[in-house]
């Protein structure tokens, strides 16, 4: 791939199969990751999206090394995250986290907020002079203050959970975080202000985000590039704005022609694009190109081969035969 | 617009929920009407109270839930009748017959113990507007297949679990249409579904409600679903009415500061934004809401008056209203 800036973290034809049926009686392979390679350069935002079950949330416990991969690699400053062992490990897990979707399951509710922050601190035994200075510094960098220093999580409401869960990931001061739909539990009004203070706290702290979503309004909103995927798969990769402007994967058409786009003057004139299908069990993908059955310009060759993933125009990836020389 | 007849007319509904924390004021004086053949939308952020109002409208507010005051009357083929009057049986001639519904979460909605058939089936069954079993199977075969179900003679013997989720959703809308309703009241019905499934779901309904002449009040939280689908929508927040009027006067020509900052809020998918405007604060409490308006604590326009008094509504230019002390003269 071409170089813009350096990569943070390097990502080579990641796969992640999961039994079915259990571990001893597997019956067939839920292949959620199947091949997947892109780098996310320092200081960007790469979105990730795609449709329920597409693997954009394994790829981020991949990348985290919270799940092992069936097969490939993850680079982080290039070094291998899967061959990490102790203090190179512990070094990683301090400057890669998550933030997770859903801020009701993801604080401990008998932890103050308090607690909560500095558990990373303690976890990785670092020291900070004075504890609570140091949190509320944090709480007022994520909106909150003093006031809710010793308060539990069920006194929060979801953006001010989600606002908390944030503070407990910047106390390691990180380098890359994986937001994973960190604003779909919330109220359009609430997430408009996470997502700008993440915006925020990026260019303060020089963060890069890998930053997964099935709301495309959101992720154009929040991401400098943009990969879509479908079934374990990325059909399509390049500047957000390109991706939108200038869609080549039919599926990524099919993606941008499903949204319904807040403007009735636009919504009721545009050319409707016939959709059809649902996405497939990831158990038993179609063979070839997987949006095959879906697709209107499926051809001979895309029920057999699958697609390379070419670069079409400069910087801009695509996985279909339309692109593609055989 | 000409002429146009009321379906539904809500005048002054107020329900209370009886807590053990204390009375929620759900919806607090709520008026407007359903005219015949239109798509309304009740849009607004959780409990705002949109759903509690559609369900109001056939009564089905359960204890600790109270209607406490107002009207719902129902222009029924009878004549006008007051829901809110009306006992238990009376409701169930009304209740998924001339008013269905589809709620959100298909997968909840459809028996796992029954074929999909049998449970469209059944609707006609208990209501009387087929025959026998063999006639309601064979009118379910055929809402399936309006429903654009493929193959819809072997899909009435599916089990729910057999049938993906665009399905269920699909088969959802043949239940609330079985009877042939008046007004169809459509909670959130793509919340589960994926987006591409969403358009589907969507154009089917927009599709059966041009054919069959349908009423239909959606209920969503996603301005982009209202400007798709709605005619004429209702803005509600913390349980009061902001603002009422035609979609595309609400789109660009909003008045109230809450759907004015609602519609900034929004990530515009086919738009470069440099920054979203966010709406301060966080949604009230409705056991101690906010006096005055509702809203005023999160209003960049805040005055006085609003801290103290209720704003009318206001009709500001024809068939657009807001319930505003921007636009109203006290007095």
């Amino acid at each position: 791939m071409t170089s813009m800036g350096n990569a943070l973290v390097s990502v080579r034809n990641l796969r992640k199969y999961f039994p079915v049926g259990g571990v001893l009686f597997t019956k067939a392979w839920v292949k959620a990751v199947d091949g997947v390679s892109f780098d996310i350069y320092e200081g960007e935002t790469l979105g990730l999206v795609g449709e329920s079950g597409c693997g954009k949330t394994t790829t981020g416990k991949l990348i985290l090394r919270l799940l092992e991969p069936t097969d490939g690699e993850v680079y982080f400053e290039g070094k291998n995250v899967f061959k990490l062992r102790g203090k190179e490990l512990r070094e990683f897990r301090r400057k890669a986290n998550i933030v997770f979707q859903d801020p009701y399951t993801s604080l401990d509710p008998r932890m103050t907020v308090f607690d909560i922050v500095m558990e990373p601190l303690r976890v990785h035994g670092i020291r900070v002079e004075d504890p609570e200075q140091f949190v509320v510094k944090l709480l007022y960098e994520v909106g909150l203050n003093e006031t809710h220093l010793y308060r539990y999580p069920h006194e929060f409401s979801g953006g001010q959970r989600q606002r908390i869960a944030i503070a407990r990931v910047l106390a390691l001061r990180p380098k890359f975080i994986v937001l994973d739909e960190p604003t779909s539990n919330l109220d359009v009004s609430v997430q408009a202000q996470i997502l700008n203070m993440l915006k925020e706290l990026q260019k303060r702290y020089g963060l890069t985000y890998l930053f997964i979503s099935h709301n495309l309004g959101v992720v154009r909103y929040m991401s400098d590039r943009i990969a879509v995927m479908y079934l374990g798969k990325i059909v399509e990769m390049g500047p957000a704005d390109e991706v939108f402007e200038n869609p080549l994967h039919p599926y990524t058409r099919m993606l941008l022609a499903s949204i319904p786009v807040p403007d009735p003057k636009i919504s009721r004139s545009r050319r409707r694009t016939k959709i059809t299908g649902e996405p497939p069990s990831p158990i038993n993908p179609p063979p070839g190109c997987r949006f095959h059955p879906r697709c209107p310009h499926a051809k001979n060759v895309c029920e057999k081969e699958e697609p390379p993933l070419i670069e079409y125009s400069k910087n801009h990836f695509v996985a279909c035969w339309l692109y593609a020389k055989r | 617009m000409s002429e146009r007849k009321p379906l539904i007319e809500v005048k002054n509904l107020r329900i209370y929920f009886y807590t053990y924390a204390g009375v929620v004021k759900a919806i607090e004086d709520v008026s407007f009407t359903i005219y015949e053949g239109e798509t309304l939308c009740l849009v607004g952020e959780t409990g705002c109270g949109k759903t509690v109002t559609s369900r109001a409208l056939t009564k089905l507010i359960k204890p600790p839930g109270r209607i406490v005051s107002g009207e719902i009357i129902y222009y029924s083929p009878r004549g006008p009748i007051n829901i809110v009057e009306l006992s238990e049986e009376e409701l169930r001639e009304i209740r998924g017959k001339e008013i269905a519904y589809i709620v959100q979460d298909p997968g909840a909605a459809l028996d796992p113990l029954y074929t999909v058939g049998y449970q469209i089936s059944e609707t006609m069954v208990d209501h009387e507007t087929v025959r026998d079993w063999k006639e309601a199977f064979r009118r379910a075969i055929a809402l399936l297949r309006e429903t654009l179900i493929p193959e819809p003679e072997r899909r009435a013997k599916a089990y729910p679990h057999e049938l993906s989720g665009g399905m269920k959703q699909r088969v959802v809308i043949s239940i609330g249409l079985s009877n042939e309703p008046k007004l169809l009241i459509a909670d959130e019905p793509t919340s589960f579904l994926d987006v591409t499934v969403q358009a589907q779901i969507l154009e089917l309904l927009r599709e059966l409600k041009a054919r069959k002449g349908l009423t239909l009040l959606l209920i969503t939280h996603d301005m982009g679903v209202v400007a798709e689908m709605c005619d004429r929508v209702i803005v509600l927040y913390a349980g009061t009415i902001a603002e009422v009027g035609p979609v595309e006067r609400m789109f660009y020509r909003p008045l109230h500061p809450y759907t004015t900052a609602l519609l900034r809020a929004v990530p515009n998918p086919l738009q470069r934004m440099e920054k979203l405007e966010a709406i301060p604060g966080t949604i009230p409490n409705l056991i101690n809401p906010p006096p005055g308006c509702r809203f005023h604590p999160r209003c960049p326009y805040a005055m006085d008056v609003c801290k103290r008094e209720r704003p009318p509504m206001i009709e500001v230019e024809p068939q657009h209203f807001v319930s505003c002390w921007l636009y109203a003269k006290r007095g």
